[in-house]
């Protein structure tokens, strides 16, 4: 019992991370129709400017935590928004209204310089960072002297989660950007012709997946203390299953999606077998696009002649 | 007076212009370029490295400049769609060059001053063309966008090591059997994803090819795991095995011995098997079933109200594609003696993709040309290492923002009234298969 409420716990902490990365695939597909490739590792230098950023506050003498990671959070959302915003402005705004594979070539084109580009800047080896935020939140002794603990750190990822997330929903539910992201995500031509600036919309829509996603690379440098190039990969695969899993286009299914692989992942690792984690989470991707395309929370998608 | 307003007010803005690509630069770069993390004895340190990041922005705001002055000036004409002229251009050209592309790479291995690694990077060129003009079935003619492709290959790939391992089982009796393994799974593939289209097919490809190299990483007692399979036995030339002994190919022909010989032997092989590829893609392009790829992918519910079986097409592209892929991994598997996972990433498929779909989808010469290209290109700058993995991504970008359906585009019909015309592939609205 305890070990199951142990792996509760880590599945939820994970899941999160991978919905924060979700709402960014979840966000531009439902807006270009496209899967933006490049995200997952925009999710990885998203890790890596945070890491740079807290090294960089050290150096300069800040040393409270809580300050220390909140201008973290805020350096890395800005300079990684920033990179989201070049990718689309070059490699997929000169292709829009192009055919369908273009862009998904180009973004691939992208992932592939992305991952190098931080490979040769930073150098290929995995950068560990020891704890920052230590100790335990909560814990108790169970029966068989098995110990259930929930650490700060996952206290800060769920916490911080939630609150982006509500924030988020409320961008898109209330704000003007948000009413003209829906109004593009429903007819791109007939929105310029009312006088929204697709382009804009859409490139703010980039640029907010990007920093969900530095935030996301955030919490998972937090939670497991190393950074390296190649995870942008593996975790934005995981990230587009969630998306799918919740339905595509919807911000509450990204989230949803996200805690369901990061549960069935954890619990797959701690009861079968963890080599076969991956396998699990890409399985589920296949069943869950053969009998429910639109997922869990998605809109089925109309065929139009 | 007026025109000398307009051209400053012009290099004004172009001014303006490059100085925020430079910001922009500068704020990219600043961070990730200038600031290096280093492992150091008291932990994870930060190493400045400023020039890098003043080259960084200097390049971008000069060539920016240079590019707003020249290319982009303000009233070029618009990008027209069809460029007919340059389209007739290419697809004259790649008649021409075809035949005389074929009769240099048969004639490559005697060419004076050819080395072993000319025939040896030969043999890589080879390999990929055969796997882009095998995915060209399932991407450039039925329309299927699949990002999984290299799972076949790693399916041919093992199950020739594997029947050579266990059964003793030649080269030769493999290679069909790789072929019919490969199309097998190929079906298998097919199956659960009929419905899907466009990009959510591509992402269940993606996980499928995962799902291979997982199991393949981690089913230790049949696979080997990480440490692949050594040992894989050489082909033979119609028995005679390529060894310096009395029985080997060398003396029965009366030639000294030479290492050479088996490498220009595996060079015609893969040779022969991608001309057989060619062969048979494009006499399937005209047979009903071809005709119902193309068809398939121009437009899918036109197709079933015409009563195509939709069903069979697409198993079918997805069967005859893996079938090469499957030849072509054990043709890898041979040629290396050793094979492991790593051989079979992600990467790969996406390098596959990428060749056809830079070289025109549906167009053969194209993805000979961008397998040259590309593969030729990646060997030359092979001392730049990490660097021409960055410039790849790049020119993958670029080429798809100049030409966004690749090098040869036109569509050339395969059925005619008269007069065989090509059309541009800009014309053709893709469907949505």
């Amino acid at each position: 019992m305890e070990y199951f409420a142990q792996q509760l716990i880590n599945g939820v902490t994970l899941g999160s991370i991978y919905g924060l990365i979700a709402i960014g695939y979840t966000m531009v597909y439902g807006i270009v129709g496209m899967i933006n490739f490049a995200h997952g590792d925009v999710f990885m230098v998203g890790g890596f400017l945070a890491l740079i950023a807290w090294l960089a506050l050290t150096a300069m003498g800040v040393t409270a935590v809580p300050v220390a990671l909140a201008l973290v959070l805020v350096l890395a959302m800005a300079f990684t928004a920033l990179y989201g915003w070049t990718v689309e402005r070059l490699a997929y705004r000169p292709l829009r209204g192009s055919f369908r594979l273009a862009p998904l070539i180009s973004a691939i084109g992208m992932s592939i310089l992305l991952q190098n580009a931080v490979q040769v800047a930073q150098g290929p080896r995995v950068k560990p960072l020891p704890p920052v935020v230590p100790g335990n939140f909560f814990q108790s002794e169970g029966a068989g002297g098995f110990v259930v603990a929930i650490s700060n750190v996952q206290v800060i990822i769920v916490a911080t989660t939630l609150v982006l997330m509500v924030a988020f929903s409320l961008l898109v539910a209330k704000t003007p950007l948000g009413r003209a992201q829906r109004a593009c995500e429903q007819d791109r031509k007939m929105a310029s012709l009312l006088g929204i600036d697709v382009d804009r919309t859409i490139s703010l829509t980039f640029v907010m997946g990007a920093a969900l996603a530095s935030v996301a690379g955030l919490m998972y440098l937090l939670y497991y203390g190393v950074v390296d190039f190649y995870i942008g990969f593996v975790a934005g695969v995981k990230a587009f299953t969630a998306a799918v899993l919740g339905g595509i286009g919807s911000l509450p299914g990204a989230m949803i999606g996200g805690l369901l692989i990061g549960l069935i992942e954890t619990f797959w690792s701690a009861y079968f077998s963890a080599e076969y984690k991956d396998v699990a989470a890409f399985s589920i991707l296949i069943v869950v696009l053969i009998f429910m395309p639109s997922g869990l929370l998605g809109r089925p998608e109309v065929e139009k002649v | 007076m007026s025109a000398r307003a307009a051209g400053g007010a012009a290099f004004a803005e172009a001014l303006r212009d490059a100085g925020v690509a430079g910001l922009i630069t500068l704020g990219l770069a600043a961070p990730m370029l200038g600031l290096v993390t280093v492992t150091k004895p008291e932990g994870l340190k930060l190493d400045p490295h400023w020039p890098r990041v003043a080259v960084a922005v200097a390049i971008v705001f000069v060539g920016r400049l240079i590019l707003n002055l020249t290319i982009w000036k303000p009233g070029r004409p618009p990008k027209t769609l069809v460029k007919p002229k340059l389209e007739a251009r290419l697809s004259k050209l790649a008649k021409l060059l075809a035949p005389a592309a074929i009769l240099f790479a048969i004639a490559l291995p005697f060419l004076p001053g050819v080395e072993r690694y000319a025939v040896d990077l030969g043999i890589l060129v080879l390999t990929y063309v055969m796997l882009g003009w095998g995915l060209n079935i399932v991407v450039g003619l039925a329309g299927l966008l699949d990002l999984g492709y290299v799972a076949f290959y790693a399916v041919g790939a093992y199950s020739y090591a594997l029947l050579a391992q266990h059964f003793g089982l030649g080269f030769w009796a493999c290679l069909p059997l790789a072929g019919i393994l490969a199309a097998f799974w190929g079906v298998l593939l097919g199956f659960p994803v009929l419905r899907l289209r466009g990009d959510y097919l591509a992402i269940v490809t993606l996980a499928f090819g995962e799902i291979i190299r997982l199991v393949l990483l981690n089913w230790y007692w049949v696979t080997g795991g990480p440490n692949g399979i050594t040992g894989i036995p050489r082909p033979s030339f119609f028995g005679l095995e390529f060894k310096a002994g009395p029985d080997g190919f060398a003396a029965t022909f009366g030639l000294p011995f030479s290492g050479l010989h088996r490498i220009i032997f595996l060079y015609y092989l893969i040779l022969a098997l991608a001309l057989i590829t060619n062969y048979v893609v494009i006499r399937l392009r005209r047979l009903p079933i071809g005709r119902a790829w193309e068809a398939l992918r121009e437009d899918e519910i036109a197709c079933r109200s015409l009563g195509i079986n939709t069903v069979n097409t697409k198993l079918t592209a997805f069967a005859l594609g893996a079938m090469f892929a499957g030849f072509a991994g054990s043709f890898f598997a041979t040629r290396q003696g050793f094979i492991s996972p790593e051989s079979f990433v992600f990467m790969e498929s996406a390098l596959i993709l990428a060749i056809v779909v830079l070289g025109g989808m549906g167009s053969q010469f194209g993805v000979a040309v961008a397998a040259l290209v590309m593969i030729g290109g990646f060997e030359l700058f092979r001392e730049f290492k990490d660097y021409r993995l960055i410039v790849f991504g790049a020119v993958m970008v670029l080429i798809m923002v100049w030409r966004p359906r690749g090098l040869v585009s036109t569509r050339s019909p395969t059925v005619f009234l008269k007069e065989k015309k090509a059309i541009s592939g800009s014309l053709v609205q893709e469907g949505q298969g």
